[in-house]
């Protein structure tokens, strides 16, 4: 056993007695503790692989709210109505972290140490990517009809599904770099696709 | 004489069992509003009376007595037009700015002031000139929300304090806040904000046992809202919502109206419209639209300037005048598809809301874009109030069921350019807290401007100004070099609190993005002051039952613990504990809020040793899995 045995306690707010720090409700007095700087996959259950099964997940997400959701203390005090909401907040970032590959990818990346690109002083610094990108704008700066759209939808998200398997495989091997590389390009695939839908719903209103 | 009660520790009696106070559904609506309550997840709505009506037009007649409101001030458009407000839902959290655009649509006089913003660059609130009253939409609704709560209470022949109270999806922070701001005025606790189209789901969800994904198209007098949820075993799920809080019924009457003053017009007459005119052509045009719903062809007879027109529609002229609006409901509920990612045939039922949706043209609309025939077994005039109330007896008896719902609208900050930085998502699940980091662009800056705004546009100018607050106090430091981490917070009511901090010193500010376009808080004491005589003790009843909450967690707390680790305890400290409960219990039983804090205070001290002799064991057990070596 090691140290973290020790840590891993802190008192409960409301029986003052002990409960351990990961505990969403106190085992003695079952009152609700504040969030503990929780791993997101722990929180489900979950192996860190980029692999997620979102149904499974989803499932465990809305048992876990069944218990945290503020509605839930709506006649208890204030102190636990504060607490759920932060623990319910908690839950949904997880969530919406982990449902979303691109969110993951990036969070994923984090926890091993590497900051994804993109972000404030991060360039992307792929010119193959880069090519890539600028001639998907431009066919769909092109295309006038819906069905020309339509296509073009189909096809960024199949690339996209491609992507998200290679992507499971990286962080597999814990190829980092080429995780990287894949989490803009399937940042890339997203943001088109939802272009894509813009302009389809522009077309339509027109 | 009472009888003394004896009772085991841990089982406290109620000390008041009027804490346990019913809770009602309230369906504030732009043209009706209706209060419903439920049983046992049997909910109903609550009638006038004489057993008839369950609907309370939303309209408020200002004559010299106490106000009117419903069918009675409604009655007084023939006569007493200028002092009758109607539609007022569609001001609420409205500043100048945006009434200046909605303006003419409006069947009353708008009060401009001569700056449209407040010293501190906050937009002002509308105010509206009835009569010889000036009068804010909070206000107006408060007026409303009396009433409804008036009748609740004739009713159900007791008290009624706390209610669930629905809310349009796409209300913005400022129009939600207003809402709340209202339910104080007319001294109704706001258990929670729900918004109506998920009201509408629960009533329907837990009607029809429905599992898989919903659309509820929800169109009012004043708003349009379309969501998708998700409906599995106890959980409603809202995936993605969309709307135009200035888009309904009302808009309906409009275009009759303005075909009937062309009519009129080409016939010769020469109409210089007052207020009065106007609330009188547009319920003309209102009896058309919905006489339009059975027959294929109406005939109306507008009187005016002391000339009288006789005119024919017909549903096809009707559904031409309206087919604009139509298919912009359309276009918005494709938009929202598209952000669930789901395809319209993956929709399994749709459920229609609101008194609008009984337009055939509406009807057919919904049925193309889903292709299948939309639901409406629930009457759509009461389908929202009816979730309230299910909303609200599971808020305070408990329930299996759990409502899931979303932001609107995204929520940024103004960055250099006035470019938004969106720091939530729309359709982001509530409750949510997210925070981002921003720094200095100056050498030496000593505050930072934060302004928060809300839509989905990129630049700050096309979206909703919500607050705006200034992080002072920051160190001398190079430019770039200062850490100051915004944070947001939307609880589950949809409200949105900003707070901002420099991570090097830890200086904070914190607003809750309320006094933009809600009442500020020194406004609002006035007028409780002045409209409510029990504010005072109201309040204090609040405080005293949010201490009597917090006595009997205390006491279960103990009790759990003593339980638990009987062993541990010493006969002395089990006597001092049981005492405090003691006297804990009889002060809660009394009404002196600082006897009960007292006591709860007395009591954690009778439990401190028992407390810590808990910690030391789980740490000696601790220890005792542990080698010599690791120990050390």
């Amino acid at each position: 056993m090691s140290n973290t045995e020790q840590s891993a306690h802190k008192v409960c707010w409301s029986c003052k007695g002990p409960v351990a720090a990961s505990a969403l409700f106190c085992e003695t007095c079952n009152a609700i503790q504040a969030p503990g700087q929780l791993d997101h996959f722990t929180r489900f259950g979950l192996d860190h692989s980029f692999d997620v099964d979102v149904d499974a997940m989803e499932a465990t997400y809305l048992k876990q709210q069944q218990m945290l959701h503020p509605d839930r203390f709506a006649s208890k005090s204030g102190r636990e109505q504060a607490l759920s909401s932060q623990q319910a907040a908690s839950l949904n970032e997880a969530f919406e972290t982990l449902k979303n590959p691109v969110a993951r990818a990036h969070y994923m990346l984090r926890q091993a140490g590497h900051e994804p690109e993109g972000g404030e002083g991060h360039t992307v610094n792929d010119p193959e990517l880069l090519m890539e990108a600028m001639e998907m704008r431009e066919a769909l700066d092109d295309a006038a009809d819906k069905t020309t759209i339509d296509a073009m939808i189909k096809d960024t998200r199949k690339q996209a599904r491609a992507c998200e398997k290679e992507l499971g495989t990286a962080f597999d091997r814990k190829s980092y770099d080429a995780a990287k590389k894949l989490a803009t390009r399937l940042r890339y695939l997203v943001k088109m696709t939802e272009e894509a839908r813009a302009k389809k719903s522009r077309l339509a209103a027109a | 004489m009472a009888l003394l009660k004896i009772h085991e520790p841990g089982e406290t009696p109620l000390p008041h069992e009027d804490e346990r106070q019913i809770a009602v559904g309230i369906d504030l609506g732009t043209t009706n509003s209706v209060v419903a309550i439920s049983n046992s997840e049997k909910p109903e709505v609550l009638r006038d009376k004489s057993g008839g009506n369950a609907i309370v037009p939303s309209v408020v007649y200002y004559g010299d007595d106490t106000p009117l409101v419903g069918e009675a001030a409604r009655d007084q458009i023939n006569t007493d037009a200028s002092r009758v407000v109607s539609s007022v839902k569609r001001l609420m959290g409205r500043g100048i700015e945006d009434v200046k655009t909605i303006a003419g649509t409006l069947p009353y006089h708008v009060e401009v002031p001569e700056k449209s913003e407040t010293e501190n660059g906050e937009p002002m609130m509308v105010r509206l000139n009835v009569g010889n009253r000036v009068l804010t939409p909070v206000e107006v609704s408060a007026d409303i929300l009396r009433a409804l709560r008036a009748r609740a209470e004739e009713s159900l022949d007791q008290p009624v304090e706390k209610a669930v109270i629905t809310v349009p999806a796409y209300f913005d922070d400022g129009a939600r806040t207003a809402t709340k701001d209202a339910a104080k005025l007319a001294g109704i606790e706001v258990l929670r904000l729900v918004n109506e189209p998920t009201a509408a789901a629960l009533a329907y969800g837990l009607d029809n046992g429905a599992e898989g994904l919903y659309a509820v198209y929800d169109l009012g007098g004043g708003t349009f809202d379309i969501s998708l949820l998700k409906m599995q075993k106890g959980v409603f799920q809202v995936k993605a919502t969309g709307g135009d809080a200035a888009l309904g019924g009302d808009d309906f009457d409009h275009a009759i109206a303005e075909h009937l003053l062309a009519a009129r017009k080409d016939g010769g007459a020469t109409d210089d419209l007052d207020a009065s005119d106007a609330k009188r052509l547009l319920k003309a045009a209102r009896t058309v639209k919905e006489s339009l719903t059975d027959q294929d062809s109406v005939d109306v007879t507008v009187a005016l300037n002391g000339t009288e027109t006789k005119h024919s529609i017909t549903r096809d002229q009707f559904d031409a005048m309206i087919a604009k609006l139509v298919a912009r409901t359309a276009t918005i509920t494709e938009q929202v598809l598209d952000d669930a990612d789901v395809l319209a045939e993956d929709v399994k039922g749709v459920v229609l809301v609101g008194g609008s949706t009984r337009v055939p043209a509406v009807r057919k609309a919904v049925a193309d874009l889903f292709e299948q025939e939309p639901l409406s077994d629930i009457d759509p005039d009461e389908v929202v109030a009816l979730g309230a109330a299910l909303q609200a007896e599971a808020l305070t008896g408990g329930s299996d069921n759990l409502l899931l719902d979303v932001t609107p609208l995204s929520l940024g900050l103004e960055t250099m350019g006035g470019i938004v930085e969106k720091v939530i998502d729309r359709n982001t699940p509530i409750p949510v807290s997210k925070a981002q980091e921003f720094t200095t662009y100056q050498d030496g800056q000593s505050a930072m401007m934060i302004h928060v705004v809300q839509g989905e546009r990129e630049m700050v100018d096309q979206c909703r100004s919500l607050a705006r607050f200034a992080l002072t106090g920051i160190p001398s430091m190079a430019a770039g070099a200062a850490r100051i981490r915004v944070q947001f917070n939307v609880d589950a009511d949809g409200l949105l609190t900003v707070s901002a901090r420099e991570e090097t010193t830890g200086t904070e500010q914190e607003v809750a993005v309320k006094p933009t376009y809600g009442i500020n808080e020194s406004d609002m004491a006035n007028m409780l002051r002045d409209s409510m005589v029990h504010a005072r003790e109201d309040m204090e009843m609040r405080v005293l039952t949010e201490a009597r909450v917090e006595a009997r967690r205390n006491i279960l707390a103990v009790n759990a613990a003593m339980e638990a680790d009987r062993a541990l305890l010493t006969k002395e400290d089990e006597a001092n504990i049981n005492q405090a409960i003691a006297n804990l219990e009889t002060a809660m039983a009394g009404e002196d809020r600082d006897a009960i804090n007292d006591a709860a205070e007395a009591l954690e001290n009778a439990s401190r040793p028992f407390a810590e002799a808990r910690m030391d064991s789980r740490i000696r057990q601790a220890l005792a899995g542990q080698n010599v070596d690791e120990v050390n």
